[in-house]
């Protein structure tokens, strides 16, 4: 698909736009399906195409620093198939990403430069990858420094942090036991700025890039649950969005792999899937231009956005405990709306602007559990 | 006198990676190769559900996604006795194809071109002149147009004039060695930008067997995706529709874009072909996708890819084929940061040992190569032998037993640059030879794995899962199983050993664990490390600008992540910080 709208000449997005030659009718229809997005979030009240076109033409072009600290760059190849309207090319090119190893020109001093100036300044930070803390952070380093360092040099001037996949979240595969080098996601470390939280391994790509988009068009970070996950991807359980979900209300399950329920299209749950103990907007927005999902295409959830899934969710095709069909509802109610809590507070992006106010430090507790269905709600959850 | 030199981090690669040069009167003196991530999958594994154990080790790497899941799944499967349906193996085949194509072009044009391709110089040019030389080197690309040149060359300007370059920050655009005229400039921009929109279509193949993408699902035993003509829940003649069209436009990206402009960047840097040589030994079980579980030399081929078989060659000699012998494996710690208990010894995969024993300075640190050991890449030989693995070993091996095509591709190449076949063996050649092996694969994805798992649709057959090994009841007490695949990168081998139903013992030993390793107890050096400091002639004009260096480096493809995971073979990992 061509990109017509990949120049920016002018201070704004409505500028470059009329410049390229999109029409206010294109940009609303791209609008329109941002709403889509951000209208998901409990209680919200729906953003029209109009409001955010109005605020997304408004937005100049911020400095972002985005780093790859312990991990796999999965997350990346994610953001790099995030879904593509000719519009949403040009929300990507919203930024100036100076610093990124995967895709940055530059390399060695020339991009610790890249790095160094654009941390001098206000910008944008997103993270991927965990923090190994073990034996002064010799298990990553980036320039001869500890990841650790990066991260903390980084964080300094950011003006909204974004952590980006599950090792930026809470450390991941490397932090599943026995965590052999002290990984820890970004919100252990950065404890006086909030951290967005975009939990998956991967999360889909469109959910990345909306959020940096919702960054720039609200000049605030978005609504969260007490994770910090944004609300528009997270404020739902798979199992409450899940097309399969009539059949594990009528008691129809795939027994086996292959067999006549699987071909059917039946539930997974006794295979073991995580989709009730699973916050995620996968069956809605699904993955690679909506092409499937993961239940679409016949495998359990793994529930690869909640915290610690490599050790709370496996054997991963054992089935959920404590969760019998039946009567599961109002715990699950319970534990769903205490998840919508307190919201971190607001955060200017804008690079010109250089005071953050600053938010209290998130409100989760250490080693609280997991929202399974078999899990006891934290106590702070109202 | 040599000046140190360092490239930390190395970017357009997947992971960690450090490079240290001593460099003279513009030539690389020496060389060290330093991996700087290490995350412990290794120990994580131990213990855990055999069934479990692809999720954990496909998140090694998000770049080679689906690579470590399949080798998993198949080592698990040759451990267990479990066969996977003939459908099951295709599918696989399907997405390891689509895995490779896609990660193959985003290597080319995301990691590599900007070594090549100034970006600032594709300002200037003329987008008619960049059409005109898109039909010159062969490209029939559609989207070399006058219009699609001038909007990106607009973007160009944009970028440039804004001052905010992006990601092209910082980048060595006044380095003298960039030599493609503007023009030719521009129109790799043009499908630089081309490049990211049909991976993003391309991939899709993954997601509707896998589910999503990166990081498909699969299953042990087979596939959980069901396959049925007739059901709407099931994949069903809409998928193989979409399939189809994908695997359509992947031939014509290929073969309209990527390999015509692979040959004409080849063609501007022919001095690259003496340049970047490492040592001239390479191995692999086949072509690009070969699947063996078990022994590759037995009959268990997990797949379709049968024409060229397991081989290694030795020495410069490309035409002699010695059998392939898994024993002859063994990776060294000597420049690592890990101790072996019997010392600095070669340790075969079965018997290997990871205990973390780290020797460098507390970071922040200058300087690493002064240590004897500066690295958590461990430093695998074959037979004694540093070893070449990738596209290259694989173009080598086919040519060498004749394959036909290989054989087409690579002497029309070779014709048209002069160069010669042991010339693979440099930068350059490294970079062509991933060219014509995306080609092969994604003909062979196109006129044979997705025709034949059509046609066995059509005779009904819809099996994709093995359920007689699925429970843990049905296994042995005891059982070990190894799978060998070749992916983008190389010949990658997991290793499982599994005992009352748990796994006690894994290692994946990686395509970036053969290139990327130090120094070994001979001192030989690692195929990094051989092709920087090999010779003493590689170029470095400007070690503030290290263009040349980054060329060669990137003409494997990196990918760090996957270099660093290498389990102990008895489960014991000792963490013995010494610093």
């Amino acid at each position: 698909m061509a990109n017509p709208v990949d120049v920016w000449a002018e201070p704004t997005l409505g500028e470059n736009l009329a410049r390229a030659g999109v029409t206010r009718r294109d940009f609303l229809a791209f609008c329109g399906a941002l709403a889509g997005f951000f209208a998901l979030g409990a209680g919200a009240p729906r953003a029209s195409a109009e409001d955010i076109a109005d605020k997304l033409a408004a937005v100049t072009k911020p400095n972002v620093v985005w780093l790859q600290l312990q991990e796999c760059t999965g997350c990346m190849e994610s953001t790099l198939r995030s879904g593509g309207t000719t519009v949403e090319e040009v929300v990507l090119r919203l930024l100036s990403v100076n610093y990124n190893e995967l895709v940055m020109a530059a390399a060695g001093d020339g991009a610790n430069k890249a790095l160094a100036d654009t941390n001098a300044e206000p910008h944008i930070l997103v993270v991927n990858g965990s923090i190994p803390l073990k034996d002064d952070g010799i298990y990553c380093t980036i320039g001869g420094e500890s990841a650790e360092e990066v991260l903390r040099t980084s964080a300094e001037n950011a003006t909204a942090i974004l952590a980006v996949g599950a090792c930026a979240v809470w450390g991941s595969v490397q932090a599943s036991r026995p965590n052999p080098t002290g990984a820890v996601g970004v919100d252990a470390i950065i404890r006086d700025k909030p951290v967005i939280n975009v939990a998956g391994c991967p999360p889909i790509g469109e959910v990345i890039t909306a959020t940096v988009a919702y960054l720039l068009m609200h000049d605030d970070v978005p609504k969260t649950d007490a994770e910090s996950r944004p609300l528009f991807a997270y404020d739902q359980r798979i199992h409450d969005s899940c097309p399969r979900r009539a059949h594990f209300d009528a008691g129809q399950y795939v027994r086996s792999f292959d067999d006549e329920a699987a071909r059917n299209g039946w539930c997974l749950y006794e295979v073991g899937c995580k989709g009730p103990s699973t916050f995620s907007a996968c069956p809605v927005f699904q993955w690679n231009l909506h092409t499937s999902w993961p239940i679409g295409a016949g495998h359990p959830c793994i529930g690869c956005t909640e915290k610690d899934f490599f050790d709370r969710f496996t054997p991963f095709y054992q089935v959920l405990p404590n969760v019998r069909g039946f009567g599961v509802e109002a715990t699950a109610e319970k534990i769903g709306w205490g998840l919508v809590g307190a919201t971190v507070a607001g955060v200017a992006v804008h690079a010109g602007l250089t005071a953050i106010r600053h938010a209290a430090s998130r409100k989760s507790e250490e080693g609280e559990p997991l929202h399974a269905f078999g899990d006891e709600p934290h106590g702070k959850a109202e | 006198m040599a000046q140190r030199v360092v490239i930390d981090p190395i970017t357009r690669i997947e992971g960690h990676l450090r490079i240290e040069l001593e460099a003279d009167g513009g030539r690389v003196s020496k060389a060290w190769s330093e991996t700087t991530q290490f995350r412990g999958l290794e120990e994580i594994v131990l213990g855990r559900d055999p069934r479990d154990v692809w999720a954990f080790v496909q998140r090694i790497c998000g770049v080679c996604t689906s690579v470590h899941a399949i080798a998993s799944i198949s080592a698990v499967e040759n451990a267990i006795g479990a066969v996977p349906p003939p459908q099951a193996r295709l599918i696989r085949d399907m997405v390891l194809a689509s895995q490779e194509v896609q990660d193959h072009v985003i290597h080319f044009y995301h990691l590599h071109a900007l070594d090549f391709v100034n970006v600032a110089a594709a300002a200037d040019a003329d987008p008619a002149a960049a059409v005109d030389f898109a039909h010159q080197i062969g490209s029939t690309w559609k989207g070399n147009t006058i219009e699609r040149m001038t909007e990106v060359r607009d973007t160009v300007q944009a970028i440039v004039s804004s001052g905010q370059l992006s990601i092209f920050t910082g980048g060595y655009w006044d380095h003298p060695d960039y030599r493609l005229p503007p023009e030719a400039n521009l129109m790799a921009v043009a499908h630089y930008l081309d490049a990211l929109e049909f991976q993003r279509s391309m991939i899709r193949i993954g997601t509707v067997f896998g589910g999503k993408n990166p990081h498909p699902n699969f299953l042990v035993g087979g596939m959980a995706c069901t396959i049925d003509p007739n059901r709407s829940e099931s994949i069903n003649q809409v998928h193989i529709d979409q399939i189809g069209q994908w695997i359509a436009e992947s031939v014509e990206f290929v073969t309209a874009c990527y390999v015509p402009d692979a040959l004409a960047i080849a063609g501007v840097y022919k001095d690259y072909f003496d340049i970047g040589a490492a040592q001239p030994n390479f191995f692999a079980v086949g072509m690009a996708g070969a699947t063996f579980a078990g022994n590759p030399d037995a009959s268990s081929v997990a797949n379709a890819h049968t024409e060229v078989r397991p081989g290694v060659l030795l020495d410069g000699d490309f035409a002699t084929v010695h059998p392939f012998d898994p024993s002859k494996i063994a990776e060294w710690v000597s420049s690592a940061w890990y101790r072996y208990r019997g010392g600095d010894v070669g340790l075969t995969p079965d018997v290997g040992e990871t205990t973390v024993a780290y020797t460098g300075p507390k970071p922040p640190y200058a300087w690493l190569g002064d240590g004897t050991e500066y690295t958590w890449c461990k430093a695998p030989r074959y037979d004694g032998r540093p070893i070449q693995v990738g596209p290259v070993a694989r173009v080598l091996l086919a040519y060498a037993q004749g394959h036909e095509r290989t054989v087409d591709i690579v002497d029309d190449a070779a014709t048209t640059l002069g160069i010669s076949l042991d010339q693979l063996n440099s930068t350059a050649g490294r970079t062509l030879a991933r060219a014509v092996e995306c080609l092969t694969s994604v003909e062979i994805l196109a006129q044979r794995t997705f025709p034949e798992f059509v046609k066995r649709l059509k005779g009904g057959d819809i099996e994709v899962f093995d359920g007689t090994k699925w429970e843990p009841g049905s296994w042995p007490a005891t059982a070990s199983g190894r799978s060998f695949v070749e992916v983008a990168r190389g010949n990658l081998s997991h290793w499982v050993g599994i005992e009352d139903g748990k796994v006690s013992h894994y290692q994946a030993v990686v395509p970036t664990t053969w290139l990327a390793g130090g120094r070994d107890a001979d001192g030989h050096q690692g195929p990094y490390e051989e092709s920087l400091a090999g010779d003493g002639q590689h170029p470095l004009v400007d070690p503030a600008q290290p263009l040349e260096p980054l060329r060669t480096i990137h003409s494997f493809d990196p990918c760090m992540s996957c270099a660093v995971h290498v389990l102990d073979g008895d489960g014991h990992v000792v963490q013995a910080v010494a610093s």
